[in-house]
């Protein structure tokens, strides 16, 4: 990218939400970025899934990871964060980092240059990922805020996760529309997936039951130009 | 008439000494409709048959004309004739109308065949099987089984006969390996599983004949050309194999002659016969007392006039083009059945079970009517119906022809049938397709080039059974007819996807599925890659649906186990309904409770209305030759005579306010309406294509600044509605109307539009499920339709931005082009009406325009206005719960 927006036009009034008295942007291409603490979280980018699937049979096409980083890059030169989080299933796979490709780790250890970087464990990859840099930890506690992969099952104010890929569907005028989104009750918020290839689960899904606050729930839909605030009662199932 | 003189007259008729004096029987009807069912057909022979008499003891081994002899029945001249081709060696096309005997005629060359085979001789290996007969379905594959057993055991015939389908289990599966039937029954997606097997060349190694049932059905699909892919291998594994297709009419019987035989001398075709005959239907177009609707599909307005119908006729069948019409229908006629008239209800979706023992007691006369779709177009003999009514419109001349067909069996008796047209244009639309069976006009699709996917399948498949030499792959795949201009760069770009996915980026060289060997020849991997093939062998996709469930009102499916399953619908439509929602399914009026994994939860709702309307109307497009029909009726005022005299007040008061466009012309009115402007077009060539000229139309439009709004689609018009003038802009050539229909709308405008349609998307999975990129069933779980979707879209963003001219790409763009957009329609039709274009600007709406006006808004305007739902739903909540200040 050679022009990178200014970071106070990315940021209007408007467009941000609160979590446990922290003040954030839920940016409709899936990351969320804390102006005050100057730190940008990304969830389940699954890096090297093609590979993966690859490896059992399917050849899907191989441009995933290269997909990712460039989206990836694009956030990161618009808000030129200090500290980016990676809250876990980073890589597909625990063979993943090693497998990707020369370039691709070149242009990930690019971006990781002159910031904290910290991979926060996953599911899919609970082991620090092969000879990159940047901090592996079960879990980041920042100010107010707490990253971790999964969501616990008890209530943490503050708490920032990942893992669940969430998904919110609304029907208007006899049609349905399906999209990746923030869900997020005030208190807590699980980011969406970044992945190229991730798939998603409806918010509303049993996997969340007990995650949120109900009565607050907003999920924050990914649209093609802005982020869309969903009140939960609008949201169905499916 | 008395029976001697018949037979007399036509040499090759029989009748039964049983019944002597009362009936006629068909020689080799019985058969096919077992013993307790009594006759129901009369020939027609309008052949000279003495040639073939003489030739009948020549032909026919001695045990069969003594079988014959005993029943006092005797062969039909074109089973003869074909017979006779068969033993001269040739492949040969039958087409026949329905209740010809053609089944029985494809036979008897193998049966007869069988008859004359010398006796194993001791010690002498096994042999392999001798004829395949291939069907579309299942169920027809059993039917025959149990039909053609029969005279086989009388003659004393020492031929075996079996079925494999799906549903075999493998144990006899095992035991077919290793004691083939001499005729093995089958479906083509079973032959596929056969090719991809290594012992496939011996298994195969004594076949004679392969006999193609249904054939005009199963060519127009990729399921036709996977089956003309193996059928190439088979004769590769038996040089001189011989085919025999059986067909209902079509209007090209040269492309299915092609389609039989090989390829090698590009244009051979098999032989033909065509059994002609048939008395003319008797077929009327409901002239109701009421008013036909404008628009809509339900042609609820005729319930009244179809049951005095049904209650006239012993037994009505009722033929309507979608589902949900079914349904409606089925509701309507309950309505008003004072006499509870025994009314059933038939379509796909619905529980097997069910439609079990709707065709049963169909078979057993016990039904006065069944409202049916197109799931009983195919197959099976019927009882005994005296009526045939199509609701709605018939689309192709040639689907009307095959559904009057089913009325009865009986060749010289006229078949009766009534036509209900749902709306006024449906009428002109009757009229045409009514015109067009007396004119013995057909009307079926054109064969295209087989498609890339199937091809990707076939050829891991050969590579399963057997090492191949990509050189001789390729010669072999361009003697199957789909497949005759294949180019050999895209060949091995097929081979290279299935080998290691064909990318530029090289990276899955060490996952390959296929290896070539020092030789040069392509052998699979290892045995995952043929077990997985095994799995995902076939091109039939299904459309991701859930089962629907009762369960007690109220119980959201969450605590009750549910009770009985009604069938299944498409997730697409339920994922609009929300707790609550009545729709219509199965007869019933149904409550929508909730859905669970892959179950939908209903109770009953009797009484109240079914609330959520369901689109299907126009699901089959209307034909280039009907729509042709209707154009030239519009430009013909004698013509409307014949019309009912409400639809030919409507032409007239069209042609004094607007104008009515000429036979070739296309005709465009603008007019102005509330605080927008509208244009609505003619073209009349079906809602596929007028939705892809609609969609490429708003994009010049907005291009011009016309700020088109929205449009609506059906099949004999297209509406656009926008904030500026049209008419005043066309007027001025701001721009010209020649300019905005220009055919370079389908260059770029068209891959603009490609890159992020929906359909492309729905398209691409099918491609990647059918090629086998992504699999269908992995061995121990099966996908969900959700998942596979989710996960086809995003692989299909990444292709496209990556390597959009990937060969899966190539072949979706293809697919999508002739299938859901019909894009070589519109742009006939955009070639057709060059220098053809009628503008009238108008004050307001036009009466020929009404119909389509009426559908704005009630039907979804499927398309890329996501972004604008959601946005209505933010303010909404926005709205509701004023600014949030956290």
């Amino acid at each position: 990218m050679n022009f990178s927006l200014s970071r106070a036009t990315l940021i209007a009034e408007a467009d941000l939400v609160g979590i446990a008295g922290e003040r954030a942007v839920c940016d409709r291409r899936g990351v969320l970025y804390f102006p005050d603490l100057r730190l940008l979280a990304v969830s389940d980018l699954h890096l090297e899934k093609g590979s993966s699937f690859a490896r059992r049979g399917a050849l899907i096409p191989p441009y995933d990871t290269g997909a990712t980083l460039l989206r990836l890059q694009a956030v990161i030169a618009d808000y030129q964060p200090r500290i980016v989080v990676s809250l876990g299933d980073s890589f597909h796979d625990r063979g993943g980092a090693e497998r990707m490709h020369q370039s691709f780790r070149e242009r990930l250890e690019a971006m990781m240059a002159g910031r904290d970087w910290f991979w926060v464990a996953g599911n899919h990859d609970p082991e620090a990922p092969a000879d990159l840099p940047g901090e592996t930890v079960n879990e980041l506690a920042i100010g107010s805020l707490v990253f971790r992969h999964e969501p616990s099952k008890l209530r943490v104010e503050g708490e920032i996760s990942g893992h669940l890929h969430p998904c919110a569907r609304i029907v208007q005028r006899g049609r349905s529309v399906r999209r990746r989104c923030f869900a997020g009750d005030g208190g807590r918020m699980v980011m969406p997936a970044f992945g190229a290839y991730t798939g998603s689960l409806n918010v509303l899904d049993r996997a969340y039951a007990g995650l949120f606050r109900l009565e607050t729930l907003v999920a924050y839909m990914l649209g093609a130009e802005r982020i869309f605030a969903i009140s939960g009662s609008m949201l169905r199932p499916g | 008439m008395f029976p001697l003189a018949v037979a007399a007259l036509a040499c090759l008729r029989a009748y039964s000494p049983r019944e002597r004096g009362e009936k006629l029987r068909s020689p080799f009807v019985p058969i096919f409709l077992g013993d307790r069912v009594p006759p129901r057909y009369l020939l027609r022979v309008t052949e000279q048959p003495r040639l073939a008499e003489q030739n009948a003891a020549v032909l026919l081994p001695e045990p069969f004309v003594k079988w014959f002899g005993q029943k006092g029945w005797s062969p039909r001249a074109h089973q003869l004739e074909l017979l006779a081709k068969a033993q001269s060696g040739q492949s040969v096309l039958m087409i026949a109308p329905t209740g010809a005997g053609k089944t029985l005629a494809g036979f008897l060359p193998s049966l007869t065949a069988l008859a004359n085979r010398p006796k194993r001789k001791p010690g002498e290996g096994r042999r392999g099987i001798h004829t395949l007969y291939i069907s579309p379905l299942k169920a027809l594959a059993v039917d025959i089984e149990r039909n053609l057993g029969k005279p086989v055991e009388e003659i004393g015939l020492p031929v075996t006969i079996e079925t494999r389908t799906g549903d075999t289990p493998s144990h006899k599966r095992q035991r077919q390996k290793l004691a083939p039937p001499d005729i093995l029954l089958t479906t083509p997606e079973q032959l596929a599983l056969l090719i991809a097997s290594n012992d496939a060349r011996r298994f195969f190694e004594d076949l004679r004949y392969v006999v193609l049932d249904e054939l005009h059905s199963l060519v127009t699909s990729k399921r036709g050309h996977l089956l003309a892919l193996g059928l190439a291998r088979l004769r590769a594994f038996v040089p001189g194999l011989q085919t025999i297709g059986l067909s209902a009419t079509v209007a090209e019987p040269d492309e299915l002659r092609r389609w039989l035989v090989s390829q090698a001398s590009p244009g051979a075709m098999s032989e033909l016969i065509v059994v002609t005959g048939g008395a003319k239907p008797d077929i009327s177009i409901l002239d109701s007392e009421e008013r036909v609707p404008w628009a809509g599909h339900s042609a609820r307005y005729a319930t009244p006039e179809i049951y005095r119908e049904i209650k006239r006729h012993k037994t009505t069948l009722l033929f309507v083009n979608t589902r949900s019409q079914a349904e409606l229908l089925f509701q309507e006629l309950w309505r008003v059945n004072e006499d509870t008239l025994p009314i059933a209800l038939h379509h796909g979706s619905l529980d097997v079970a069910q439609r079990r023992r709707v065709e049963k007691a169909m078979g057993e006369n016990a039904l006065r009517a069944i409202v049916a779709t197109s799931t009983l177009d195919l197959g099976i003999d019927w009882g005994d119906v005296d009526l045939v009514v199509h609701v709605g419109a018939p689309k192709g001349a040639s689907r009307l022809a095959q559904r009057i067909g089913r009325a009865n069996h009986r060749m010289d008796e006229p078949s009766k049938a009534i036509l209900i047209p749902a709306n006024r244009f449906e009428v002109l639309e009757c009229r045409a397709a009514l015109d067009a069976n007396y004119l013995g006009a057909q009307d079926t699709p054109p064969l295209v080039n087989g498609g890339l996917d199937v091809l990707a399948q076939h050829v891991l498949g050969c590579a399963c059974g057997a090492p191949f030499h990509a050189d001789t792959l390729f010669d072999e795949v361009r003697t199957a007819a789909p497949y005759v201009s294949l180019d050999r760069p895209t060949f091995d770009r097929v081979i290279d996807f299935v080998a290691t996915g064909g990318y530029a980026l090289r990276n899955y060289e060490r996952y390959a599925r296929i290896r070539q060997t020092k030789e040069g020849l392509w052998r699979v991997s290892n045995p995952a890659v043929a077990q997985q093939y095994r799995l995902n062998v076939g091109t039939i996709i299904e459309v991701p649906a859930l089962n629907v469930r009762y369960v007690r009102a109220g119980s959201r499916g969450a605590a009750s186990r549910g009770g009985r399953v009604l069938g299944k619908i498409e997730e697409a439509f339920l994922e609009t309904l929300t707790h609550g929602d009545t729709f219509m399914f199965a007869g019933k009026i149904l409550r929508f409770e909730g859905i669970r994994e892959n179950e939908c939860f209903v109770s009953n709702a009797p009484g109240s209305d079914a609330k959520v309307p369901y689109y299907g109307g126009g699901k089959f497009p209307l034909s280039t030759y009907l729509a042709e029909q209707v154009r030239a009726m519009l430009d013909d005022p004698q013509r409307w005579k014949k019309l009912p005299e409400q639809v030919a007040d409507w032409l007239r008061f069209q042609a004094d306010k607007s104008i009515l466009p000429k036979r070739d012309d296309l005709l465009i009115e603008t007019f102005p309406r509330g605080n927008r402007y509208y244009l609505v077009a003619y073209p009349f060539e079906g809602r596929l294509a007028h939705q892809t000229l609609g969609m490429l139309l708003t994009r010049r439009l907005d291009r011009a600044g016309a700020k088109p709004v929205g449009f609506v689609a059906t099949d004999y018009a297209l509406a656009i509605w926008s904030l500026a003038d049209m008419g005043w802009m066309f007027k001025n050539r701001k721009p010209s109307l020649a300019t905005l229909f220009d055919q370079d709308m389908l260059g770029d405008d068209l891959e603009a539009w490609f890159a992020d349609s929906w359909l492309l998307k729905r398209t691409f999975r099918n491609c990647a499920l059918i090629s086998g990129l992504i699999e269908k069933r992995h061995p121990g779980k099966e996908k969900s339709g959700r998942q596979v979707t989710v996960s086809t879209d995003l692989i299909y963003d990444v292709l496209r931005s990556h390597e959009p001219d990937h060969i899966l790409l190539q072949a979706t763009r293809t697919d999508a082009a002739t299938g859901l957009l019909d894009v070589s329609r519109l742009a006939e039709m955009l070639s057709r009406i060059r220098g053809r274009i009628m503008h009238k600007n108008l004050e307001q709406i036009s009466p020929l325009a009404v119909p389509i006006m009426l559908e704005i808004g009630k039907m979804p305007v499927n398309g890329e206005a996501d972004e604008t739902l959601l946005m209505d739903a933010a303010t909404l909540v926005e709205e509701a719960m004023g600014a949030r200040d956290d």
